[in-house]
Parts: C-alpha cells; sequence; structure tokens
C-alpha cells in the first residue's frame, strides 16, 4: 500500500484563484443581504417624495398643530395638515400599553424563571407564546364587542369618578372607545415579545450567585431583588423597546379601538387616533392631495420607529455595558 | 487531649445528623448518615467523588432545598431541634448556618455592598462601615482592599475573592460555617492563606469543610469524617474520628486504603 495521501488523486496545486463557484455564492449572500437595505432605502425615498409637496405646503406645522384638513385638489395642496393628533393618538397608546405591560412581562418572568414547578411554568409560557399568534384583528374584534364594553369601561369610568378628580388626563366623560381602552388591548398584544426576551434573561442568572444569596440567609424576593433584577436590567430594557416598536406600528387593532377622532387629547378617556389608524381607515376614500400627507404621516412613523430603536441600543448599550463590565473582568 | 466524638454532649455540641437520608428523585445519595460535629472545631468530610460528602454538607443548611427533587429523611439537630420539621424556615437556618462554595461567588458589587448586603437582609442596624471593615479584617482582606471599597468584587483576584464571600458569610454572624471544597478553585499560595485563616476562624465558628485534598484535612482539621460510596452508589459515613486517629491509626482498612491513596 502506498500512503494515504494519493486515496484522493488530488491534482497539482493549481494557481487558478478562488473557485468560481465560490465567488458566485459569496456575491449571492451579499445580493440577499443588501437587498435588505435596498428595499429599505427605495420605501424611504419613494414615500418621502411623494409626501414632500405636503411637507414644504405645511412645514413644521405638519408635526406641531392638530387640524387635519384633508383638500379634494388632484394637483396642489388645498387642504391644511397637522398629523399632532395623531402622533400623540400613537404616542399615548403605547405608553399605555408599556406601562401595563413591562411590570406584567416582568411579573410572567419572574415566576416562569424563579417559582413555577416545570409541570406548570413549561404550559404557561406556551400559552403567552400563543398570544403572539392571535391576529391583530382578532384582538381588535374581542376588544370592541367584549373585553372593554364588559370589564373595562366600568373600572375606566371608576378611574375618572375618583383619581380623575384630582389626577389631571384621567378624568370624564368616559366614552366607549379611548385612547386607554386601546392601549389596555394593546399592552395584551406586546405581552408575549416583553416576556419572552426578559424570560430568557432571568434564566441565565449564574446558579451560584443565587446560592450565595441564599446562603447568607436571604428570602426569595431579597435574593430577587439582589441578583436577578439588577442582572435582567438591560434585557428588560431591550425587551421593552421591542414591545414599543410593536406598538408604534401596530395598526387595525388600535384603529378598532381607539375610537377614531381627531381632536388633541385632553384625557386618556377620550377618543382619538393613532398614525397607522388615519392611515388604515381613511386612505381608500382619500383625495390624491390626502394620499401625499398621509405617505407624510407614513415617514414620520418611520423615523420615530428608527428613533425610538436608535434609543434603545443606546440605553442597552450603556446599562448593559456596565453589568457585563462587572461580570468580565 | 481533644474529645472523642462519641463524647460530645450538648455543652461542645454544634449540630448532629441522625439517620440522615439524601434523595434526589428516587436516588438516594446518602445513607444512614449520623455524625455529631463539635463547637468551635474544624471538622474536615473527606471521600472519593460521588460519596456524598457535598450532599451531606449542603444538608446542613438546606441548600438541598433549592434542588426541587431533593428529600432529606432522618433528623439534623441544631440547638435540640430538627431543621427539616415543617415549622422552620430554611431562611432562618441559613442566617445561622453560612456557606462559602466551591467556585469563588462574589455578587454584581462593590467590595463593600458584598459584606454589607447580608448584614442588612439581616436586620443589622449598626454601624455598617465597622462592620464591613471587622468582616474583612476577620477574612484577613481589610488590608488589601481598603483603599478600593467601591470597586466591583469581580475586580479581585480569584483567592481575593473567595476571602470577600468569607467576608460576607462572617458579617452574618453565623454560629457554622460550611465550606464546600473552598480552595479547590484556587492556586497554592491562595489556599494556604485560607487554611490558615479558618484555623483563625475557629475561634468563633464552627466550620465544617468538604475537601478531595487529604492533606488539607490532616493539616487543617480536629475532626475528619470519611466517606465512600457504596455498591448501590449511595454514600456512607464509613468513619470519624480526631483527625490524628484518622491518619495515623485508621480503624476501617477502606479508610486506610484511601488515605494511603490506594483508591479515590
Amino acid at each position: 500500500m502506498s500512503s494515504d495521501a494519493n486515496v484522493f488523486q488530488r491534482p497539482a496545486i493549481s494557481r487558478r484563484g478562488k473557485s468560481s463557484e465560490d465567488v458566485w455564492f459569496q456575491r449571492a449572500l451579499a445580493l440577499a443581504g443588501a437587498s435588505v437595505l435596498i428595499i429599505l432605502a427605495a420605501m424611504l425615498i419613494s414615500t418621502t417624495i411623494n409626501a414632500w409637496p405636503v411637507f414644504a405646503h405645511s412645514g413644521w406645522s405638519f408635526i406641531t398643530s392638530a387640524g387635519w384638513d384633508p383638500g379634494i385638489s388632484r394637483t396642489e395642496i388645498t387642504g391644511s395638515y397637522g398629523a399632532l393628533s395623531f402622533i400623540l393618538g400613537t404616542l399615548i397608546t403605547s405608553g399605555i400599553a408599556l406601562l401595563i405591560a413591562v411590570p406584567l412581562a416582568v411579573g410572567c418572568s419572574l415566576y416562569l424563571t424563579n417559582i413555577a414547578r416545570p409541570t406548570i411554568g413549561r404550559p404557561l409560557a406556551y400559552a403567552i407564546d400563543l398570544l403572539a399568534a392571535v391576529p391583530s384583528v382578532v384582538y381588535g374584534l374581542w376588544g370592541l364587542l367584549f373585553f372593554i364594553p364588559i370589564f373595562i369601561r366600568p373600572v375606566l369610568k371608576l378611574i375618572a369618578d375618583t383619581l380623575g378628580e384630582v389626577v389631571p388626563f384621567l378624568d370624564g366623560p368616559v366614552v366607549t372607545y379611548n385612547y386607554a381602552t386601546a392601549g389596555i388591548v394593546l399592552a395584551i398584544m406586546v405581552l408575549p415579545i416583553i416576556t419572552a426576551v426578559t424570560r430568557e434573561v432571568m434564566s441565565k442568572t449564574p446558579i451560584a450567585e443565587i446560592q450565595g444569596a441564599y446562603a447568607l440567609g436571604s428570602t426569595r424576593w431579597e435574593m430577587i431583588r439582589a441578583i436577578v433584577l439588577p442582572r435582567a436590567r438591560p434585557g428588560v430594557i431591550g425587551a421593552t423597546m421591542l414591545g414599543l416598536g410593536r406598538a408604534l406600528g401596530e395598526t387595525v387593532a388600535v384603529a378598532m379601538l381607539i375610537g377614531g377622532s381627531e381632536q388633541m387629547p385632553t384625557t386618556l378617556f377620550q377618543g382619538g387616533q393613532s398614525m397607522a389608524g388615519v392611515i388604515a381607515i381613511t386612505f381608500q376614500e382619500a383625495s390624491p392631495e390626502n394620499i401625499k400627507a398621509l405617505l407624510g404621516v407614513g415617514v414620520v412613523l418611520f423615523v420615530i420607529t428608527v428613533i425610538v430603536n436608535m434609543v434603545a441600543r443606546l440605553v442597552i448599550w450603556a446599562t448593559g455595558g456596565r453589568i457585563a463590565g462587572d461580570a468580565a473582568v | 487531649m481533644m474529645p472523642n466524638p462519641n463524647s460530645f454532649n450538648n455543652g461542645n455540641l454544634a449540630v448532629e445528623a441522625r439517620n440522615m437520608h439524601v434523595y434526589y428523585g428516587n436516588f438516594r445519595a446518602v445513607k444512614d448518615i449520623s455524625l455529631k460535629v463539635k463547637r468551635n472545631a474544624i471538622t474536615a468530610f473527606i471521600g472519593p467523588s460521588g460519596c456524598g460528602k457535598s450532599t451531606v454538607l449542603r444538608s446542613f443548611n438546606r441548600m438541598n432545598d433549592l434542588v426541587t427533587t431533593a428529600r432529606v429523611e432522618g433528623e439534623i439537630l441544631y440547638h435540640g431541634n430538627n431543621i427539616y420539621d415543617n415549622d422552620v424556615d430554611p431562611v432562618e437556618i441559613r442566617r445561622r448556618i453560612g456557606m462559602v462554595f466551591q467556585k469563588p461567588n462574589p455578587f454584581p458589587k462593590s467590595i463593600y455592598e458584598n459584606v454589607a448586603w447580608g448584614a442588612r437582609i439581616n436586620g443589622y442596624k449598626g454601624d455598617m462601615d465597622e462592620l464591613v471593615e471587622s468582616s474583612l479584617r476577620q477574612a484577613a482582606l481589610w488590608d488589601e482592599v481598603k483603599d478600593k471599597l467601591n470597586e466591583s468584587g469581580y475586580s479581585l483576584s480569584g483567592g481575593q475573592q473567595q476571602r470577600l464571600c468569607i467576608a460576607r458569610t462572617v458579617a452574618v454572624k453565623p454560629d457554622i460555617i460550611l465550606m464546600d471544597e473552598p480552595t479547590s478553585a484556587l492556586d497554592p499560595v491562595a489556599t494556604l492563606r485560607i487554611e490558615e485563616l479558618i484555623q483563625d476562624l475557629k475561634e468563633k465558628y464552627t466550620i465544617i469543610i468538604v475537601t478531595h485534598n487529604m492533606q488539607q484535612a490532616a493539616r487543617a482539621s480536629d475532626y475528619t469524617a470519611f466517606f465512600n460510596m457504596d455498591r448501590d452508589r449511595a454514600g456512607y459515613l464509613v468513619e470519624y474520628d480526631r483527625t490524628p486517629d484518622i491518619f495515623t491509626t485508621p480503624q476501617n482498612e477502606l479508610t486506610e486504603q484511601y488515605i494511603t491513596g490506594r483508591f479515590g
């Protein structure tokens, strides 16, 4: 038997450079990656160009004033377009959603990772994930017909009659569909994503530190407060921002539940409209100049979402860097 | 002359296991352990891997409770009470029976907070600066860290981290300190420092130390318990006596084989 090297019958080393298959494969993958950027840029550029006449016509008042009175011209901009009430509608409903969903998600995650036995925890975790699989139009219908009129409205009325007497923005009258109702249903919709990330981070708490805390005679709550929560903080912030991204863009359920009014908010219990909502509700009957204005609202929504994501990354980087640095040194 | 373990009485007894069995699910990890631990002495648990010595150690402060499938039968008597009785809170037990682990596990907090945290949750109302200093001094760490108390506990070397863990344990003023192979992750110099430290600590505390290292047991302990794994894979106590007796005149053939390095 000769040496093993001959088994493959390899030719002498060639000098033709990399194989062309490999080069083409790499190019194909690069194209796949670039396509995302190309689509994103194309979308932003074409919407901005189309919306530009409205931006030029309204100036900063497009985002600083609230009168939304579309004209019917095909060629000019004749109406007045101030999207502030829609911007506020989106921000208020998203804020309410996070205010409810984040504490709930942290509580769920703590329960799942620190308290529940696997026989209870696993099915519950699946159930929370399932909330994400429900189509948003179903959430909208359920909220519209059952959840809000039966359960939520009486509670909101109670709040308006008690807290509302002293706390601004919580006073009545309470209409059936309002900022608060949209925010509450939105909270249920963003709960799964926030819980999933938070739970994942909490399950990574170093067991040695948990045992160290217990060995000093800490109760479960003291251990959680000293070890689990500080370690999970960057993850919770990241999860919150993911949830916020989802809440800002949610369209159908919010449009169904927010009440559909263009007035400026003076209380959380009045009807309003969100950016995504006004686009979805009005574009079908919109005049050509109104379409341009709706595109403008879309551009503003996109910019706000980008800003939120950038702030999220900064926050995670700033707080996460510190905690990870502790562990790394 | 140190008293024989059989003669320990209420005057010098720290904790006692009586016919204790520990199960993980259906598997019996240790069986029928009966053993008295003397107050203000250092008791070493030695034995080959898997003989259950760590499991026994963790039964003394109910750390096994954190493993959902673990179950303890028999009694562990501490000041006349069985710590596994239903009306005993494990949190209360761990405040009096502290533990130092195999790998240093400081909290992701400052050196100061690492020591202060345990005392604070235990309701310490005195001068915290003073307690932190005295605890770090007892752990022979004060001189090395007094100028950087606000730095992270992780900024210390492995040996220093382990002494920090001893300091935070001392700060809650326990009766008994359990040490689970506290030097196995340290270099020889750091190991010797910890061994010296343990000698100083026995003035105030009862110490039970699990070790893989027979020389360590011979050097550093007053009493030695030798555990082995039986054919059914359950750990059991083979022999327990004054350390010099175990290492010079062991009564059991297995003990002699183990300390002379013929197995384990």
